[in-house]
């Protein structure tokens, strides 16, 4: 087989591969827009939170310290504990439920009924506060993510497509973790979702807040529970970029990666934010693989908004956003 | 009791319909404009224009030029970043093609290039509504920065893509460049920034506004009343865009002397820029102001509070400046979910039966 | 509206209103937030505990206390605006901006204003003429001669002969990652290597494109222009495509030990050059151990002392404090004003016996600036990351950069900017 033809299938393998990343990090925007509402432009810096209080409490450093130090004159860094990955992993999950609760109950509950505009703006200010808030609690430094997740070369996929084609494929190991976690985690909410009574009250109060109150689920729980799954898909996304690149505020910036996603799959539908995931991590990088090298490079940011604009333009609804009739 | 309209009789349309219907707001706006122009020059020095007052102009052009966009013709836009780069990069250029022509044909033929550029990056808004549209506006700002970054052109082949803003003048006294004077460059500023904002005012109060406003509300309806959808969104798109050309052009040659694509016209840009004009007020020349001087303004005033009033380390002051930036948005959205600009009004309409409510 | 005005009034009024013009003022515009927090803040740890150590064991600077002035820019260049304005009527004699955009920002502004600007390491390149850019400074080494001194070290490597070869350059995709391009582009010229462009966007979280491509081409050499999340990405990257790390070379702001530590065990062998010597084994730690860590005056946490960026702090504090020192004995004043400070650091001569003198033998290159020469000879070492000791091992001697080659280049470079800006570059005979 010709070469290059057995690179572009390397590059769209490794495309699909970071289309599950982005994909991981749309879903969390996708769960909150579904059940509230919401555009939750915050979702970037609760990846990063969720990364930082699990590192934080995995290697035992005391939170605030810096401000502590400052207030009290006192010296305070560790605990001295280190924590087994799965606890820190459950502890950091409360965390991001202890944090869901104070979301609804310090800003949603107030703006019941406000129109999207005014809760994204809520978002707005939730962002800026956490900002600050994940810095001051754990402290600006680059924090090594190790909670036993493989990384390097699958050494079996180089060796099997080197004997098949004479050319051995690049797969990422974390990418193969990632793509496992995604699945699972997609499963489990499609099962939660479906057969669960707390599952169902959350996909009646997508469907209509009014009439779903009217039967007697409660909006506040769904609230903090929906807050809660989204904080966990950010811990999930906040992980598996965490591992690759170490926790640090960069990691907020991983929201922007899943704007062309969610513009392309829809605000409200799961499978679109996988296939828009997927459509746009092969998309540019078969992009920057085959055009690229003509034009200069470093054209991935943009080109993922191309895309999306071209899919859109023929269907302005996004891919499985349903079919927009206007009525005056 | 003082604030009140009792007395302030109409007697035709045109006073009925002025942009200031009480005597006070009257009075208050052209005091503000006297101090403005008058005394202000007088008494700035660098760190006020600096700091303060230069940006707080620049940011509420730009504000002001994505509230015509969103707030009245309801097109979402993430591309104001970019916008404004193409009003640098275009000043640019003409600055060092054209070194004699005074700085305000450069700075206006630039906005009025940013307007062609956004037509057409507004084009799309015919078929795609919504967020959705945000999509071709991200597009823009992405590849923007990227041609910007990339093509040598732009940036007369220096060797690492910063272009600097050469002395240029007017009327003989220099504007752009370091010899330029706080009270030019200020001047300068505000007189297109009070310019722009008197147009913008009466361009949404106008036929055109009221068309753009038909189109946010309902685009359907609009366009059976007789509204063309493509005139009014490619209009919108144009005045804003040459809006934001206009602040790019500024913030570039006047305000920072110096820029990079990347990090002075970033998507963190066009995001600020969005913030302002929500937390302002979408829909309100008044809210672009406040929206503006919210996002300039209060970090600096913080800092100056927390490090040198407080001499707390500025770390710590600058991971609180974040948090109470962000608690006051939440704050401002739980008392009045509309923006300054509301909170301005309501305030305005309880200043009026004040100290008597019945 | 106007009331916050008149809150922001009274907050200045607050902050000008503190005692002005008693010492030696050096702002330090810092980032200890944002994006490149864990890149700035050793450095300022490290700028700002070298002053404390010449304030408290020597008492200053020829008797004169040094203020510290330090203002958070989150490495945003309209954040640094501010801080300039609001420290410069403090009496500032030397602003060391730490940021690309930020420096060129200022070259301008602090020309006009005149106060000297020491860009080291970073900046704009062709300050180093300082016969146009007569107050700013970028000694003792910029991007230019640092991509000259990377092409050295592989000539070294290879035996002196690298034609045929190829050599990917992995850039952050901002005017600082473009700085080196035109360098390497006359060394490929001059050399016979073909030289391969990868550009990263900020801020480099997802670099699969590019090294799956050096992973196809197989370059024989990749060098690095990288910056924050883009370094551990890329150091990550090159070990699970099992790049050889002895053949990947970062500039040396990709040479801290937070790029390599993400990376584990696999980062062992990756190489960066640096301009100063890495570690705490100086006798000039002893000191600040003594003076200001014991005495509970350090800066920040504290924990960062003998890291590669705190180390380059501490080295731009310390080339601060003996310009300072010139100038006083240039002037006469112990007080000096940005002038003399300008003229103080235009005379600076680093020699060996001086830095041993200050107990930092063979900490930094020895250099001398001229008036023509704002950016010292331009030595550069390579540095080597040990994965197992955890610390950077020191694995050449000061490499000289190609000065044949960059000299035009830099010439060309500040000719143009001096015909863009109408300065008459001065006479430096």
């Amino acid at each position: 087989m010709p070469e290059q033809f057995l690179w572009a299938m390397e590059v769209m393998l490794n495309g699909l591969m970071a289309g599950v990343l982005y994909a991981l990090v749309a879903l969390g925007f996708v769960l909150i827009f579904k059940a509230s509402g919401v555009f939750n432009y915050a979702q970037g810096v609760m990846a990063l939170f969720a990364a930082m209080t699990l590192v934080g409490l995995q290697k035992g450093q005391v939170p605030f310290a810096h401000l502590i130090n400052t207030i009290f004159g006192t010296d305070v860094h560790k605990f001295g504990w280190e924590l087994a990955p799965w606890l820190a992993i459950l502890l950091t999950a409360g965390v991001m439920v202890l944090f869901a609760w104070l979301v609804q109950r310090f800003i949603l509950q107030h703006l019941v009924n406000q129109p999207d505009i005014i809760l994204f703006m809520a978002t707005i200010g939730l962002a800026y506060f956490m900002e600050g808030f994940a810095d001051l609690m754990w402290g600006a430094d680059i924090k090594t993510l190790d909670i036993g997740l493989p990384q390097g070369v699958n050494a079996w996929i180089d060796e099997t497509t080197f004997n098949l084609f004479g050319y051995g494929f690049f797969i990422d190991n974390l990418d193969i973790a990632a793509t496992i976690v995604a699945a699972l985690l997609v499963v489990a909410l499609v099962l939660f979702s479906q057969y669960t009574k707390q599952g169902r009250a959350m996909r009646a109060v997508a469907d209509d807040h009014q009439a779903a109150l009217s039967v007697g689920i409660s909006l506040r729980f769904i609230w903090v529970m929906v807050w809660s799954v989204a904080g966990f898909v950010a811990l999930v996304a906040g992980i598996m970029w965490g591992a690759k690149s170490g926790v640090q505020f960069s990691l907020s910036l991983i929201a922007l990666k899943a704007l062309p996603v969610l513009m392309l799959g829809g605000f409200t539908s799961i499978p679109g934010a996988i296939v828009g995931g997927l459509i746009i991590g092969v998309g540019e990088k078969l992009f920057e693989f085959l055009v690229g090298p003509y034009i200069g490079g470093a054209t991935e940011n943009w080109f993922a908004y191309v895309l999306a604009l071209i899919f859109l333009v023929f269907r302005p609804q996004g891919l499985f956003g349903e079919k927009i009739i206007e009525r005056v | 009791m003082i604030y009140r309209e009792a007395g302030d009789f109409k007697t035709s349309y045109r006073e009925d319909s002025q942009t200031f219907p009480i005597k006070l707001d009257r009075r208050a706006y052209w005091t503000l404009m006297v101090v403005a122009f008058a005394v202000v020059p007088f008494v700035i020095n660098d760190y006020w224009a600096n700091a303060v007052l230069l940006p707080f102009l620049i940011y509420a052009i730009a504000a002001l030029g994505l509230n015509i966009l969103t707030g009245y013709a309801g097109q979402v836009s993430l591309g104001t970043g970019g916008f404004m780069a193409v009003g640098a990069y275009a000043a640019y250029k003409l600055m060092t093609a054209f070194p004699d022509v005074p700085i305000l044909f450069h700075v206006l033929i630039a906005g009025a290039i940013t307007a062609l550029v956004g037509m057409a990056f507004g084009l799309p808004s015919l078929r795609i509504k919504g967020f959705y549209l945000a999509v071709a506006t991200l597009a823009a700002q992405f590849f923007l920065v990227w041609l910007f970054n990339k093509v040598p052109w732009f940036f007369n082949y220096s060797a690492s893509g910063m272009i600097n803003a050469p002395e240029r003048t007017m009327f003989g006294a220099a504007i752009t460049g370091p010899e330029a004077s706080a009270p030019a460059r200020y001047l300068f500023c505000l007189i297109l920034t009070v310019a722009l904002a008197w147009i913008a005012r009466n361009l949404t109060r106008g036929s055109v506004g009221r068309k753009w406003m038909a189109i946010r509300d309902m685009d359907i309806a609009a366009e059976i009343i007789g509204v063309n959808p493509l005139t009014a969104k490619l209009s919108a798109f144009a005045v804003s865009s040459f809006f934001i050309g206009v602040a790019g052009a500024l913030l570039f040659a006047v305000y920072l002397g110096a820029v990079e694509v990347g990090e002075a016209f970033g998507i963190q840009k066009s995001f600020l820029i969005l913030f302002m004009i929500i937390i302002g007020g979408l829909g309100s020349i008044f809210g672009s102001f406040a929206g503006a001087a919210f996002m300039v303004l209060m970090p600096v005033l913080l800092k100056n509070v927390l490090v040198d009033g407080f001499g707390w380390a500025t770390d710590l002051a600058a991971h609180f400046q974040f948090m109470i930036v962000g608690a006051l948005i939440i704050v401002f959205l739980v008392f009045e979910p509309h923006g300054l600009a509301q909170l301005w009004r309501l305030a305005k309409e309880k200043l009026r039966l004040w100290p008597f409510p019945h | 509206m106007k009331l916050k005005k008149l809150a922001v009034a009274t907050a200045a009024m607050v902050a000008l209103g503190a005692p002005a013009m008693a010492e030696i003022v050096f702002p330090s515009l810092s980032y200890r937030t944002g994006p490149y927090a864990a890149n700035g803040t050793p450095f300022a740890d490290g700028y700002a505990d070298y002053f404390t150590l010449i304030n408290e064991r020597d008492g200053g600077i020829g008797g004169e206390k040094i203020r510290l002035l330090e203002c958070e820019t989150g490495y945003n260049t309209e954040k640094g605006v501010e801080c300039y304005e609001s420290t410069k009527g403090e009496g500032a004699v030397l602003y060391e901006p730490l940021s690309t955009g930020i420096t060129y920002q200022l070259i301008p502004k602090a020309s006009a204003d005149g106060i000297p600007v020491h860009s080291g390491g970073y900046g704009r390149t062709s300050a180093a003429n300082g016969a146009v850019f007569k107050w700013i400074f970028n000694y003792p080494t910029n991007y230019w001669y640092g991509a000259s001194v990377a092409i050295k070290h592989i000539l070294d490597q290879e035996g002196g002969d690298i034609s045929g070869k190829t050599i990917a350059l992995l850039y952050h995709n901002s005017a600082y990652g473009k700085e080196p391009i035109r360098t390497l582009e006359e060394l490929a010229k001059k050399h016979g290597f073909s030289l391969t462009l990868l550009p990263v966007d900020h801020p480099g979280q997802e670099q699969k494109s590019q090294w799956l491509q050096i992973r196809r081409e197989k370059p024989d050499y990749v060098l690095m222009w990288g910056w924050g999340v883009m370094n551990q990405v890329a150091i990550q990257e090159a070990a699970n495509i099992r790049y050889p790390m002895d053949h990947f070379i970062g500039i040396w702001w990709s040479g801290s030990e937070n790029d390599v530590k993400a990376a584990g065990a696999k980062g062992d062998g990756y190489k960066a050059l640096s301009f100063h010597m890495p570690g705490s084994d100086f006798p000039v730690f002893d000191d600040i151990q003594k003076y200001v860590v014991d005495a509970g005056k350090a800066a920040g946490a504290g924990d960062q002392i003998g890291t590669v960026l705190y180390n380059r702090g501490l080295y731009a504090a310390m080339l601060a404090v003996e310009a300072a020192r010139t100038a006083q004995e240039l002037s006469g004043n112990t007080r000096i004003t940005p002038a003399e400070m300008r003229d103080g650091m235009e005379n600076l001569d680093m020699s060996e016996e001086k830095m041993a003198a200050l107990g930092l033998p063979g900490f930094g290159p020895a250099f001398k600036v001229t008036c023509a020469n704002h950016g010292g000879n331009g030595l550069a070492l390579v540095q080597q990351w040990d994965a197992t000791a955890q610390k950077w091992n020191v694995i050449t001697d000061y490499i000289e950069p190609d000065l044949e080659v960059i000299q035009p280049l830099i010439e060309e470079d500040s000719a143009a900017f001096a015909a863009e800006n109408n300065i008459t570059p001065r006479d430096c005979n």
